[in-house]
C-alpha cells in the first residue's frame, strides 16, 4: 500500500441548515487515481471541493471534522488557503479558460507565483502543454485566444494550466462530462499518464470511466460515504447492497 | 516523459502552509472598502455642508446686544466641541466683515445643541424689538414676497414653493400618463423589433442635457404654445412644465417598463386562458400588478422635476408669483438658487437663505427617494402582489 | 366578443401606441429643429475659433476646450472611485450586509440628488471649506483656491457622475463568469490577484460604457458648475487648475438668456446647442450599443 496523501476524519458539511456531507472518513493514497461516484446531488462534488477549500467561496457553509493533507489539517486556522491551492490543483466540469491567449492561460499560475522571466515562462508553458498531450495541437498558435479551441482541447489546456503551478494533487470535477467520446478518451489516457507523478482525485458519474481510470473508488449516496475500496472489488463484488444497485444501474 | 523541471517549485510543509501576511492583499481590501464608504460620506457631507451654510439664518441676531453675554457664555461652553468646530468654520469666510464674523461666531457659543429650535424661535420673538432686521429676515421666510435685493429685503419662500409645485404638477400631468401608456405599449403590445427601437430612443432622450431641452423650450416651444393659446407672456409655468415633462418622461417610462416586464408571465397567461383579450389583460392584470413600481416611477419623476434647474431658469420666466393660473410666469426653488447664487455676497443673509432653499430641496428629494425605495419597493410590493396572487 | 369591446380595445391599444410615438416624434422634432437651426453656422471654423465682438460673432473653441478639460479631470476622479466602489459591492461586500445596502442606498440617492445641490455643495465644501482652507494653510490667506475654478467644478461634476460609473461597472462585473474566478483561485491566486487579472480586464467594456455615460452627463450638466467655476467669457484658455473655464452648456444658457442681442446671436446659439446635443447624442448612442452587446453576451 502506498503512502496516504489525503485523509479525512468525520468530515461534516452544512449548507445553511442542510447537511450535505455526513461524517466522511476516507484515505486517499499517493500517486493513484481515486474516483468518486454516485448519483447527482450525492455530495461527491461537494466533498471534492472541500479538499482544496473551494467551498470557502460559498456563503453559509459550515464544516467540522478534519482534512489532512500530508498530515496537516487544512482547516486549521493557521493554514494559508492560497498556498494550499497551489499544492492541490483543480480541473472543473466545464472547461473555463480565461479570455486570454493559450500562452497567457497556462502562464497565469507561474506568473502569480512571481515568475516573470519570459524564457522560463515559455519553458513552463511548453512542458505543461506537453504533459497535457496538447502541445502538438497548439504549438503554432500559442498566442491565439484560448476561446478558439474545441471543448476537448480547452479542457486539456485547463489541465495544462493546473499542471503549470506544479501541484502534487489534482482534483478533477467531472472533467469529461461535457466532451465527445474521442476527447474523453484523450482525457482518460492523460489521467493514466499523470498518475505517475500526481495524486489524482476524480469525480465522475460515468461508471465505465471510473472503472477504466481509477485504482480506488468511493461510492457516495445522499451525503454519506457508502463504500470505499479497490475499484475492481467495488465493481465486481461490492459489500453494500446500495453500491451494487447503483453499479448495476437499478437507480441513479 | 521527462520529470518536471520547474525550479521555483512550491514546497509543501508546515512552514509554507503557515498563514502568510500579504501586504498587497491587506491594502487592497482596506482601500477598496474605504473607497466604497465614499458614497455614504458624500451624502453626509452634502447634507452637512449645504445645511451648515444656511444655519446663520437661525442663529444670527443683533450684534451688540448679546456681545457681553455671549463672551461669558463662550467661557462656559468653551469645551463644547460643536462650538469649536463652528468657530473654526466661521473663521474661513474671509470676505465676511470681521465684526460680523465675531458676532455670529460668538452667538453660536450661546446656542448649544441641546437648545431646541423651538426655544430659539421663542427667544427671537420675545426680543423682536431689540433684534430688528434679522428678526424680520427670519419672519419673512414664511411671507409671500421674494424680494432679496431691495432696501428692505424680504425672503418669502411661499411664491417659490407655489411656483415649484405648479411646475411639478403640470410636468407630471403630462409626463406620467404619456410615459406610462408608452411603457404599456412597448411592454405589452409592441412587436419585438419596435420595442428594440422605442426603448433605446427614450433612453437617449434621458441623455439630452437639460440645457438643450431648456433652449428648445425657450426658442421653439414657447413661441409654438403662444401661437396656439395666444397668451401674453411667452415664458410661463405651462411652457416650463411641458419642457420638464420631457426630462421626466424617460425616468417614468424606464422604471414603469421594468415594473411591467417584471410581472410574472403566469399572471398574463392565466388571464389570457380565461378568455380575456390582450388589451384587457394589459389593462386589468399587468398594470395593477405593477402599481408599486409605477408609483415609484412617478415619485422619482417628481423628484427629477422638483430639482430641475436649467429648464426652470430658461423656460419659466422666473417671476416670483403666487397665482394659480398656469399661464403665469413662475420662479422655482432650484431656479432661484441657480439665478441668484452667482451674484450674492458670500456669507450674507441672502446667501444663507439660498442655502436654506438648497437644504429644503435636498431633504425633499432625499425623502422622495427614500419613500420610493423603502415603502414602495418593499411594503407595497408585498401587499399589492400578495393580495392578487 | 362584442363589437363595442373590440372598439374599446382598439382605442386603448391605439392610445398607448400614440403615446409611444408622441415621445419619439418629440425627440425627432427636437433633433431636427436644433440641427436645421444650427447647420448653417456650423463649420470647422466655428469649432476652432474664439468668440468675437463680445460673443456676437466667432466660434466656440474655448467652450469646447473647457468642456473637454472638465470631463477629463472629472473622469480621472470619478472612474477609479466608481470602479473601486463597484468592485467592493460585487466582490467584497456580502449582498445582505447592512453596509452594502447602505452603500447601495447612498449610490441611488446620489443619483437622484438635484444637480443644483451638487453646485451648492461644491461651493460650500470645495471652494469655501477645502479651497479657503488650502489658501489659509499654504498661501497665508492669499486668495487662490478659495474661489471658483476648473478643479472644483470638475470634482463637483465627478460626484454627480459617480453613480453612473458605479452602476455600469457593477453590471459588467456581474457578467464575468464565476467559473473564471474559481479557475484563478484554484491556481493559487489571491482574491486581489483574481480581481486585478481576471475581473477588471473582464469588465473593461463596462468601465468604458460607464466612462462614456459619465462624460456625456458631465458635458451636458450646467447647474453644478454655475457657481463653481464656469465663466461667461474668457480671452484665454485655462492653463492651470485654479483657472476658470468656459463651457458649452453654460455658453448656451448665457447666450440664450443674457446676451446683449438674443436675436442676432440666435444662429450661434443654435449651432452651439447642436454641437452639445450631437456630442452627448453620439456618446450615449455608443454607450447604448456597447451595453446592449454586453447584455446579449451575458445571456
Amino acid at each position: 500500500m502506498k503512502e496516504i496523501k489525503i485523509k479525512t476524519k468525520d468530515l461534516i458539511l452544512y449548507y445553511g441548515a442542510k447537511m450535505a456531507l455526513n461524517s466522511i472518513s476516507l484515505d486517499i493514497p499517493e500517486k493513484e487515481v481515486t474516483a468518486f461516484i454516485g448519483p447527482s446531488g450525492c455530495g461527491k462534488s461537494t466533498f471534492l471541493r472541500t479538499l482544496n477549500r473551494m467551498n470557502d467561496l460559498i456563503p453559509n457553509v459550515k464544516i467540522t471534522g478534519e482534512v489532512l493533507v500530508d498530515g496537516l489539517n487544512i482547516y486549521d486556522k493557521q493554514i494559508d488557503v492560497v498556498n494550499l491551492r497551489k499544492k492541490v490543483g483543480m480541473v472543473f466540469q466545464k472547461s473555463n479558460p480565461f479570455t486570454k491567449s493559450i500562452f497567457e492561460n497556462v502562464a497565469y499560475g507561474p506568473k502569480i507565483n512571481g515568475i516573470n522571466n519570459r524564457k522560463k515562462l515559455e519553458e513552463i508553458v511548453e512542458t505543461s502543454l506537453k504533459k497535457a498531450f496538447i502541445w502538438e495541437e497548439v504549438k503554432d498558435r500559442l498566442h491565439d485566444s484560448a476561446m478558439g479551441l474545441s471543448g476537448g482541447q480547452q479542457q486539456r489546456m485547463c489541465i495544462a494550466r493546473a499542471l503549470a503551478v506544479e501541484p502534487e494533487i489534482i482534483l478533477m470535477d467531472e472533467p469529461a462530462s461535457a466532451l465527445d467520446p474521442i476527447s474523453t478518451a484523450k482525457i482518460e489516457e492523460l489521467i493514466f499518464e499523470l498518475k505517475k507523478h500526481y495524486t489524482i482525485v476524480i469525480v465522475t458519474h460515468n461508471m465505465q470511466q471510473a472503472a477504466r481510470v481509477s485504482d480506488l473508488t468511493a461510492f457516495f449516496y445522499l451525503g454519506e460515504l457508502i463504500e470505499f475500496g479497490k475499484t475492481r472489488k467495488i465493481f465486481t463484488t461490492p459489500d453494500k447492497k446500495q453500491t451494487e444497485e447503483y453499479i448495476t444501474g437499478r437507480f441513479g | 516523459m521527462e520529470e518536471p523541471t520547474i525550479k521555483n517549485k512550491f514546497v509543501f510543509s508546515r512552514e509554507s502552509l503557515k498563514k502568510k501576511f500579504r501586504l498587497s492583499e491587506f491594502l487592497s481590501e482596506k482601500i477598496i472598502t474605504g473607497v466604497a464608504f465614499l458614497s455614504i460620506t458624500i451624502i453626509v457631507l452634502i447634507f452637512f455642508f449645504v445645511f451648515k451654510e444656511s444655519l446663520p439664518i437661525f442663529q444670527s441676531k443683533n450684534k451688540e446686544a448679546v456681545k457681553v453675554e455671549s463672551v461669558q457664555k463662550q467661557e462656559q461652553y468653551g469645551a463644547d466641541e460643536t462650538a469649536v468646530t463652528n468657530a473654526a468654520g466661521q473663521e474661513q469666510y474671509g470676505d465676511v466683515p470681521a465684526d460680523r464674523t465675531n458676532a455670529a461666531g460668538q452667538e453660536q457659543y450661546g446656542v448649544t445643541e441641546t437648545d431646541s429650535l423651538m426655544t430659539e424661535n421663542q427667544v427671537q420673538e420675545e426680543d423682536t424689538i431689540v433684534y430688528g432686521s434679522d428678526e424680520a429676515t427670519f419672519k419673512s421666510l414664511t411671507g409671500t414676497q421674494w424680494l432679496p435685493v431691495s432696501d428692505n429685503p424680504r425672503y418669502g419662500l411661499i411664491p417659490l414653493f407655489v411656483g415649484t409645485l405648479k411646475i411639478t404638477l403640470i410636468a407630471i400631468l403630462f409626463a406620467a400618463p404619456i410615459a406610462i401608456l408608452a411603457a404599456l405599449f412597448s411592454a405589452s403590445f409592441a412587436p419585438y423589433w419596435l420595442r428594440e427601437i422605442i426603448k433605446p430612443a427614450i433612453e437617449l432622450l434621458a441623455g439630452f442635457p437639460s440645457v438643450v431641452i431648456g433652449f428648445f423650450a425657450l426658442m421653439v416651444m414657447a413661441s409654438f404654445f403662444q401661437s396656439i393659446f395666444g397668451y401674453d407672456g411667452r415664458l410661463n409655468a405651462f411652457v416650463g412644465g411641458v419642457a420638464m415633462a420631457l426630462a421626466a418622461i424617460p425616468i417614468i417610462y424606464t422604471i414603469t417598463e421594468d415594473a411591467l416586464t417584471a410581472v410574472p408571465q403566469t399572471y398574463t397567461e392565466a388571464s389570457l386562458a380565461l378568455g380575456a383579450t390582450r388589451w384587457q389583460t394589459a389593462l386589468f392584470v399587468t398594470l395593477p400588478a405593477a402599481t408599486p413600481g409605477i408609483f415609484a416611477a412617478i415619485l422619482l419623476g417628481i423628484g427629477r422635476v422638483f430639482g430641475e434647474t436649467m429648464i426652470a431658469l430658461m423656460a419659466t420666466g422666473n417671476a416670483a408669483m403666487t397665482g394659480i393660473n398656469p399661464f403665469e410666469s413662475v420662479r422655482t426653488l432650484a431656479a432661484t438658487i441657480g439665478a441668484e447664487m452667482a451674484e450674492v455676497v458670500f456669507g450674507d443673509t441672502h446667501y444663507n437663505v439660498l442655502f436654506l432653499i438648497g437644504s429644503l430641496l435636498f431633504v425633499f428629494t432625499f425623502s422622495l427617494n427614500a419613500l420610493a425605495e423603502f415603502y414602495v419597493k418593499g411594503k407595497l410590493v408585498k401587499r399589492f402582489q400578495g393580495k392578487q396572487s | 366578443m362584442s363589437r363595442k369591446k373590440a372598439i374599446t380595445g382598439g382605442l386603448f391599444v391605439g392610445l398607448t401606441a400614440f403615446s409611444a410615438f408622441l415621445i419619439i416624434a418629440v425627440i425627432i422634432i427636437l433633433l431636427v429643429v436644433i440641427i436645421i437651426g444650427g447647420k448653417d453656422t456650423f463649420s470647422w471654423e466655428f469649432l476652432t475659433a474664439f468668440p468675437e465682438d463680445g460673443m456676437m460673432k466667432g466660434g466656440i473653441f474655448p467652450a469646447i476646450y473647457g468642456t473637454a478639460l472638465l470631463v477629463v479631470i472629472m473622469s480621472v476622479a470619478a472612474v477609479p472611485f466608481g470602479t473601486i466602489t463597484a468592485i467592493y459591492l460585487t466582490e467584497y461586500a456580502h449582498e445582505k450586509s447592512i453596509l452594502a445596502q447602505t452603500i447601495r442606498f447612498a449610490v441611488r440617492t446620489l443619483a437622484t440628488v438635484p444637480s443644483i445641490i451638487f453646485g451648492l455643495f461644491g461651493l460650500g465644501f470645495f471652494i469655501k471649506f477645502v479651497g479657503s482652507g488650502m489658501d489659509d494653510v499654504f498661501l497665508g490667506g492669499q486668495l487662490k483656491w478659495g474661489q471658483p475654478n476648473i478643479l472644483w467644478a470638475s470634482l463637483t461634476m465627478a460626484l454627480l457622475t459617480l453613480p453612473v460609473v458605479i452602476v455600469s461597472v457593477e453590471e459588467a462585473i456581474r457578467t464575468v463568469p464565476r467559473e473564471m474566478r474559481e479557475a484563478s483561485l484554484a491556481l493559487g491566486a489571491t482574491k486581489w490577484e483574481t480581481i486585478r487579472r481576471i475581473v477588471i480586464p473582464g469588465s473593461r467594456s463596462g468601465i468604458m460604457t460607464g466612462t462614456i455615460l459619465a462624460v456625456s452627463r458631465g458635458a451636458g450638466e450646467v447647474a453644478p458648475i454655475l457657481f463653481t467655476g464656469a465663466a461667461y467669457y474668457l480671452a484665454t484658455l485655462p492653463t492651470s487648475l485654479s483657472d476658470q473655464f468656459m463651457n458649452l452648456g453654460y455658453h448656451i444658457y448665457i447666450m440664450a438668456t443674457q446676451s446683449a442681442n438674443v436675436d442676432q446671436t440666435l444662429p450661434i446659439q443654435f449651432a452651439t446647442t447642436m454641437v452639445l446635443l450631437m456630442l452627448t447624442f453620439i456618446l450615449n448612442l455608443t454607450a447604448v450599443i456597447i451595453r446592449s452587446r454586453l447584455r446579449r453576451k451575458a445571456k
